[in-house]
């Protein structure tokens, strides 16, 4: 029986750990040179940043995956930098240090994480613009600030738990825009409840940020961002219509998450429209089953954060145990079921509190860069949709604008080229379709290329 | 209420909406059958080569009406569809290959087609870009290069400006041939009538003609395809080794397109043109041995295309021999967007003077009622027989 887990996050670490447990010798392939993933990430080696006292409250959840991986590392065939590209039945193609190679399995569980969702906005191109997940990755990892000044703008929890890192690492804090209105995050309080501790600690975050003088603003509009060789100032419209100029020499965008899911789809999962978070999402099981020997974990499955990976890694590995013959504890299985749910809950909340702008990504100008590796305009695709697309659908604009076309693969102009089609063409949001996933899933170059064989 | 025109095409590719156009343009009535978008088929995702050196024999007379028309597209659609005449340089690895390379220039100016020999001097100083395992070549200067994604839609537009109805989204389900012509259903349950029927339904039209009981040994397939990011132009012509492992051009804005064999099985069923990944890795290592100055460019997408292929590798076009008034055109063999216009010109001449000019005996498809011989084009660009996986 041999078991590939794909991806060393909080998910993929404990799917590892939970095979070897149950005398399996996984393979772990993580495209990362140390395990963690992106919230637990780890930086590099000799690197002074007190990871500590960024983790917070965190701190002993981190410090407990990191210490357990270790001791189990004996009992996993653990890739570091290897990146998986294609797959094809039952076997994997991957990449590792500029070449490539092939690997079979019987089971595979992809925890593969996930990526920020993005609205461009006009001047979103500029260098000093990030997406949160970066600005935070070049902190945990090279411990790198994007900016001095730096501006969070979008929508999502990690805005304020970012901000409040970049803080203690010495950025001046420009300010944080979060374009949901307060009254969201009122709504959604029912939700949160599922996860009181996750709730408190987002608002807590808050409220430190502003204890410390920094402007909190919500139910903004963003409007541009102005600068030519480098970011210089945030355009925003407060929710009367006022306009906010924002000195600031970095600004890191998101509006949460979305699942990588490529890896998922080339394995052979299927794909259901999720209302609440606006976004197609593999199908599984309440154990992470999501097809013949598949099975997914993490937030690559269903965006819970870094609880419900862990839970959900576990749960998973458990799921293709018991597939494949071995015993486990059906206790276990049901107590983690449960927290997963809970989590999953609580994550549906966050996305009514924080809510994905649509409207405000349906109605980009027509000057907007959405595809900046192809450098495709709102107008290009509104212009496509003019010359008769019936019925409007992505993977057509794709071909017609090459939005989605390039290096990315549509992995950051996706979300808001579906809102753009459906509000242009006014159809359901849903019935527009999804970008389809083609390997390679991430660029590889010619010179990597060895038969396998 | 069935709606009654002359001619009805079925398949809203190059080849139909061509047809569609030159048919409009004598004012005859016309509608497009496509099941989903104009050009979204084979016609939308080809490779793009107008190639003209190296082809099959008897198709030079169609290859270069086809190619005059492809020259004048701005002047009769209003739309360039990014054609550009790059020139074609077909590449040999040793004496053999150089040899057929010699055959095929023979070939090739027989048919008054300039062909300039170059040896490896030659080109280390036109093209020193070139690895050094091409040790000759041949340069087609009329040759080019169009953009599939564009050509299609931009064709199927100017034929509704002449008249043409083109109607997207819509299957043919039923056929029947009635008094003296045709009747169609179609998926939404609408019927038509025509006294001209063109089945021009690429992968699909296999199918069509054995309603017909004619039967042809068609199966889908396709190269498979990649592109890479864009990195700085230096590649002029469309460039192919004889042994088609690589095709490839560079477009101006910096992607490098790469086909190469050996091709592989697509589904018409599921609507799906799956690459292997090993034969990306095998068309990577291809191209970096052609062009070595492309080893660190990334690939960043792959794909292919849902093609009908026959044994002998050449295309039906022409009518049917089993009932008056049904044309085939498909089974392109991978070469049919080069021919795809002048297939639409001739089409159209048949129907409505009851010949075309151009020779195409050789496409009849009345040769599949007996046992056709296997071509050794066939035999080298499939892994074994057809079974390409
Ligand atoms: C990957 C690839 C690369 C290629 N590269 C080149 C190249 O570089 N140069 C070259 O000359 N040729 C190339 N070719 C070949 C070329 O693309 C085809 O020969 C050509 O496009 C065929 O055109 P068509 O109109 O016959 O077929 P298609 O474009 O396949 O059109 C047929 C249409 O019929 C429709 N249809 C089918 N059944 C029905 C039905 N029942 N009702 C309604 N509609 C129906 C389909 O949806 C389709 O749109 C390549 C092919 C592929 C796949």
């Amino acid at each position: 029986m041999k078991a590939i887990v794909v991806g060393g996050g909080p998910a993929g670490l404990r799917a590892a750990m939970t095979l070897a447990q149950h005398g399996l010798e996984p393979v772990l392939l993580d495209e990362a040179a140390r395990p963690g993933g992106q919230g637990y990430r780890s930086p590099a080696p000799g690197i002074a940043l007190d990871i500590a006292a960024l983790m917070g409250s965190q701190k002993a959840k981190y410090e407990r995956l990191h210490r357990q991986f270790e001791a189990a590392r004996d009992t996993i065939d653990y890739r570091e930098r290897t990146s998986v590209w294609a797959i094809d039945g039952h076997t994997l193609f991957i990449e590792r240090n500029g070449h490539t190679n092939v690997l079979t399995f019987d089971s595979l569980i992809v925890a593969s994480g996930a990526t920020d969702r993005i609205v461009p906005l006009p001047g979103w191109t500029v260098p000093g613009v990030f997406s949160l997940g970066g600005a935070q990755i070049a902190l945990k990892d090279q411990g790198a600030l994007i900016g001095r000044r730096v501006a969070f703008l979008g929508s999502s929890p990690l805005l304020a738990l970012a901000a409040k890192q970049y803080q203690a690492t010495g950025a001046t804090v420009a300010g944080v825009f979060d374009t949901a209105p307060f009254y969201a995050k009122i709504r959604a309080v029912p939700h949160l409840l599922h996860a009181p501790h996750t709730a408190l600690r987002g608002l807590s975050y808050l409220a430190q940020l502003r204890m410390s003088g920094v402007p909190l603003h919500f139910g903004i509009e963003p409007v541009r961002i102005e600068g030519c060789d480098r970011v210089e100032t945030l355009v925003l419209r407060d929710r009367t219509g006022r306009e906010m100029h924002i000195d600031c020499d970095a600004v890191a965008l998101g509006y949460g998450l979305k699942p990588e899911t490529q890896l998922a789809e080339l394995a052979g999962a299927s794909f259901a429209f999720d209302k609440s978070f606006r976004m197609w999402l593999p199908v599984i099981d309440a154990d992470g089953r999501a097809g013949p020997d598949l099975y997914l974990a993490g937030d690559g499955a269903a965006i819970g954060g870094a609880d419900a990976a862990e839970a959900s890694g576990t749960l998973a590995a458990l799921a293709l145990l018991a597939d494949t013959g071995h015993t486990v504890a059906q206790s276990q299985i049901d107590r983690l079921r449960a927290s997963i749910k809970r989590l999953r809950r609580f994550q549906r909340g966050l996305a009514t509190a924080f809510a994905w702008p649509h409207r405000d990504a349906g109605a980009l100008p027509g000057e907007t860069i959405v595809c900046r590796c192809e450098n495709v305009s709102a107008g290009d695709i509104r212009a496509a949709l003019g010359v008769g697309l019936i019925p409007p659908e992505l993977n057509r604009v794709k071909a017609i604008t090459r939005c989605g076309m390039g290096r990315c693969q549509g992995r950051m102009c996706g979300p808001a080229l579906q809102e753009i089609v459906a509000a242009q063409s006014g159809a359901p949001v849903a019935t527009v379709g999804r970008l389809r996933t083609q390997a390679p899933i991430k660029p590889i170059a010619l010179s990597a290329a060895e038969m396998p064989r | 209420m069935s709606t009654t025109v002359e001619t009805i095409i079925i398949g809203g590719g190059l080849v139909g909406v061509w047809t569609a156009y030159f048919l409009a343009k004598r004012g005859r009535s016309v509608i497009v059958l496509e099941k989903e978008s104009v050009g979204a088929q084979s016609s939308g995702v080809n490779f793009g080569n107008l190639r003209l050196q190296g082809r099959y024999p008897d198709q030079y007379p169609l290859s270069l009406r086809s190619q005059d028309l492809w020259e004048r597209l701005p002047e009769l659609i209003g739309d360039a569809c990014e054609y550009d005449r790059t020139g074609h340089l077909y590449c040999a690895f040793n004496e053999a290959e150089a040899e057929k390379l010699a055959h095929y220039a023979k070939v090739s100016r027989a048919n008054g087609i300039a062909i300039e020999d170059l040896d490896r001097s030659d080109l280390d100083k036109r093209f020193p870009y070139m690895g050094g395992k091409v040790i000759a070549a041949t340069f087609s200067e009329r040759d080019a290069v169009a953009n599939p994604r564009l050509a299609t839609p931009a064709t199927s537009r100017a034929a509704q400006a002449l008249g043409a109805t083109i109607i997207e989204n819509c299957r043919v389900t039923g056929i029947e041939a009635r008094n003296r012509g045709f009747e169609l259903r179609v998926d939404d349950g609408r019927t038509f009538s025509c006294t001209h029927l063109v089945n021009s339904a690429g992968a699909w039209a296999a199918d069509i003609a054995a309603r017909f009981g004619e039967t042809v040994p068609a199966f889908a397939a396709g190269p498979p395809q990649f592109v890479t990011e864009p990195v700085p132009y230096f590649i002029g012509p469309s460039i192919q080794t004889i042994d088609g492992s690589v095709i490839a051009r560079q477009i101006p804005r910096g992607n490098v397109i790469l086909a190469g064999y050996p091709r592989t099985a697509s589904d018409p069923v599921a609507n799906r043109a799956p690459v292997p990944p090993h034969k990306t890795l095998a068309g990577m290592t291809a191209l970096a041995r052609v062009i070595p100055a492309l080893a660190h460019a990334s690939v960043i997408r792959v794909w292919s295309g849902i093609e009908a292929y026959l044994p002998d590798m050449i295309p039906i076009i022409g009518p049917s021999h089993a009932i008056p008034g049904l044309f085939h055109a498909f089974g392109f063999c991978g070469h049919g967007y080069q021919i795809g216009p002048g297939v639409g010109l001739c089409l159209s001449e048949w129907i409505c003077d009851g010949h075309t000019p151009t020779p195409l005996a050789a496409f009849c498809i009345a040769r599949f009622k007996s046992e056709v011989a296997v071509s050794e084009k066939f035999k080298a660009e499939f892994d074994s027989g057809g079974q390409s996986r």
